[in-house]
């Protein structure tokens, strides 16, 4: 339908442009106060300026959905967001007729008594066609034109092998073909980041299309940084505490190992129970906002949490 | 991939200089490769292309390789030292912001470019995973439409054997034994027990309605809805986890169970391994590489507490806690082979057996001794373990190997009905 703009493939897009160098990523995504180290930035970067998909694999709750967000808001353009799950097909993930309508056109078609040859053709047009998350990418800038929207596609590990097969075909070209109506591209493609919680092995050759990145679990500084960027109200001895109790915790032999979404939901209890500092007691109530086993609230509450708070504390009194 | 790699790379830059970057980085490409990581010409085509964006100052010359020519977790530190190695500090411009390219080649690289000049692996034992078969794709896709739908799986074995040599004990086999037993085992196929996925496919019968397909066949009675099309839930092979037990005695028993899982439909591609002894290690990329008995012996020189007893509680533990959301997903079998003589902890093992039946579709327990007749599950390990097992069998020769592809097949839909006690760390500790 559509054919492959003027604007090249890589990097010249509005939002693209902006963005010239490494630490202008990350000081951007400071400022919109998501903290990200630099390896973090350098594949960022480098998947806006390669035009590249970018793989970030990471526990679950340590901020991979979040980077997207934060990357649409920052280059002022729309996210789209795909999230995957066993069995996703092409009418969820790219597009679907909206057969209610068709069937509704066929019968007001009838009572006209307009002819059935041209109404076959106008009942799979455009105007029935219910848009999904990557039809929605693809046309993007057709619609915008010298925009490239952030196309999410989150925790590709829960689909299917069959869906990372259409997936790596889609991103190899950007292009789709919709049978009854024809062939649309992008004309720059979007910026595509995936997300895995490596529930699953994801396929080598949709790992060797895209940029990877690992998101680790924040260093102690870090943490605290985050909590301050996230939770600008927090007590300064209350965030640095929460961060050493975090890592100390996530030393210990979990089912569940806690991340940074869990860090932030736990600093806003204790904040509501306004807690300027950690105490065993508080702690042991508020656990289930960081542990969600049953046995590791078990393991850690008593003694194993007295010990972290020790060490979280220590050197604040 | 080349095409959008290579275009424009080094316009406006100094020519002789670019080559030997480019030299240089696909030379590094193949040090990776040989080191074990995956790295293809079109990474390497992505590097190249985003060192013009990044520059060469050192920090970011490393993170846009580690950005492009890395894949997987793991290869990260290796990645790190390789780079350090390879690229020595010379090579690099003190100043960030610099990317002069003419003080790339550092003085000892730039005239002998043979292979020897390779620094050496940083370690040894990484070394090795190239050649590793990829899976491939759509397969089952493919598989699916060549076969009758409503088909009963195949669970025929179709091998003949001596009666002798299939009951007898592997205990007690010869080599002269064990290699023909090897040998019948090749000549296996079966299948293991399908389940059905969240995906569907067209089909004759099926409990969903094909929305598209019905309107398109009822168009012309003017789209009045004669002709329902169909879906059906696709079939797919369930995913098999396999935690052998490695010390002493049971060596040889897991090596056969390995071998003869290799005889499974599609080989051991839906297949997670993982050995222990006193601690689990994950051999499935291993496995995937090389054979059976290369992949042990490489493990065997990895572990090093090899005969030093086994600890099946700690190692289930590690398996719950490290591995399980990665492999259990979407009903897995799994299967334990061991003896049961266990020198861990017993609590450990009875809390980490009913966390891993939770997790698992069908637990199966695999003991050599139940081949025994006066054989009575008594030790301490097996008595805490027993509880949790919904199936425990024997494999201790070939006719325990038959039946156990028969219930491998059979697996149903249906769940045993399991009775799990709750299992309250209080009250143990009490009993205690």
């Amino acid at each position: 339908m559509t054919t492959g703009g003027t604007t090249s493939m890589t990097g010249t897009a509005n939002g693209a442009a902006r963005i010239s160098s490494i630490d202008q990523v990350q000081e951007s995504l400071q400022g919109r106060a998501y903290i990200a180290d630099r390896s973090l930035a350098t594949a960022l970067f480098l998947a806006l300026r390669l035009g590249k998909p970018l793989l970030l694999e990471g526990e679950a709750g340590v901020g991979k959905t979040e980077v997207a967000k934060t990357m649409a808001d920052l280059l002022r353009t729309d996210l789209i967001r795909l999230q995957c799950y066993e069995g996703l097909d092409v009418n969820h993930a790219v597009y679907e007729w909206n057969y209610a309508k068709q069937m509704l056109e066929i019968r007001l078609l009838e009572a006209e008594g307009s002819a059935r040859e041209g109404a076959l053709r106008e009942i799979f047009g455009p105007e029935f066609l219910i848009k999904r998350p990557l039809l929605q990418a693809v046309e993007y800038t057709n619609m915008h034109p010298g925009a490239r929207p952030v196309l999410l596609i989150d925790e590709i590990d829960r689909a299917d092998e069959e869906f990372e097969a259409f997936l790596l075909e889609l991103l190899s070209d950007f292009q789709i073909t919709v049978p009854e109506i024809g062939t649309i591209k992008a004309a720059t493609p979007p910026v595509v980041l995936i997300t895995s919680n490596r529930t699953r092995e994801l396929h080598d050759a949709l790992k060797r299309r895209c940029l990877y990145h690992w998101i680790d679990y924040p260093s102690i500084e870090k943490e605290e940084q985050i909590i301050g960027a996230r939770l600008p109200e927090a007590p300064r001895t209350l965030a640095r505490q929460v961060s050493r109790f975090m890592h100390e915790l996530r030393q210990v032999d979990l089912y569940k190992v806690p991340g940074v979404a869990e860090t932030l939901d736990w600093a806003s209890a204790l904040m509501a129970l306004e807690q300027s500092d950690l105490r065993q007691e508080t702690v042991d109530a508020t656990l289930g906002a960081i542990l969600k086993h049953q046995e590791d609230v078990t393991k850690v509450s008593g003694g194993l949490s007295a010990q972290l708070v020790a060490t979280a504390t220590a050197g604040d009194e | 991939m080349t095409a959008d790699g290579t275009a424009g790379v080094l316009t406006g830059r100094e020519i002789a200089a670019g080559e030997e970057l480019l030299d240089r980085v696909v030379r590094f490409g193949r040090y990776l490769r040989q080191l074990g990581l995956p790295v293809t010409l079109g990474q390497i085509m992505d590097f190249v292309q985003s060192v013009d964006q990044v520059g060469f100052a050192r920090e970011d010359f490393k993170l846009a390789g580690r950005a492009t020519l890395v894949t997987r977790r793991e290869d990260g530190p290796l990645y790190d030292e390789a780079f350090d190695l390879y690229w020595r500090r010379s090579t690099f411009a003190e100043d960030a912001a610099d990317d002069d390219l003419s003080n790339l080649v550092p003085p000892d690289q730039a005239l002998d470019k043979s292979e020897s000049q390779l620094p050496p692996p940083p370690n040894k034992n990484r070394e090795g995973r190239e050649g590793e078969p990829e899976r491939r794709m759509g397969q089952s896709e493919v598989e699916e439409r060549e076969q009758d739908p409503d088909a009963e799986p195949d669970t025929q074995l179709t091998y003949s054997a001596s009666e002798a040599l299939k009951g007898k004990d592997f205990a007690q086999f010869t080599p002269a034994e064990m290699e023909q037993a090897r040998r019948i085992m090749e000549e296996m196929t079966w299948k293991i027990s399908q389940r059905r996925s969240r995906r569907t496919v067209r089909a004759r019968k099926g409990a969903y309605l094909d929305l598209r397909r019905s309107l398109r066949t009822n168009m012309k009675y003017g789209g009045e809805p004669f002709e329902l099309a169909r879906r059906r839930q696709k079939l797919k092979p369930r995913q098999v986890v396999l935690i052998c037990d490695i010390s002493g005695s049971m060596d040889r028993y897991s090596r056969l169970l390995l071998q003869f899982m290799h005889t499974v439909e599609h080989g051991l591609s839906r297949v997670e391994v993982f050995v222990f002894g006193t601690r689990l290690t994950r051999i499935t990329r291993q496995l995937r590489a090389r054979n059976i008995d290369g992949a042990l012996e490489r493990v065997s020189q990895e572990v090093q507490d090899w005969a030093g007893g086994t600890r099946i509680g700690e190692s289930l533990l590690t398996f719950n806690t490290r591995w399980s959301r990665r492999v259990l997903g979407r009903g897995a079998i799994v299967l334990i082979i061991s003896d049961g003589w266990d020198r861990g902890d017993v609590n450990v093992l009875r809390r980490e057996m009913a966390r891993l039946q939770r997790g698992a579709y069908r637990l199966i327990w695999l003991n050599p001794l139940l081949g025994s007749p006066t054989y009575q599950p008594l030790t301490r390990g097996i008595q805490a373990a027993l509880p949790y097992v919904d199936d425990f069998l024997p494999v201790h020769n070939l006719n325990s190997l038959e039946s156990l592809a028969l219930s491998l097949a059979e697996v149903t839909d249906r769940r045993p009905v399991r009775r799990q006690t709750l299992h309250l760390p209080d009250v143990l500790n009490a009993e205690r």
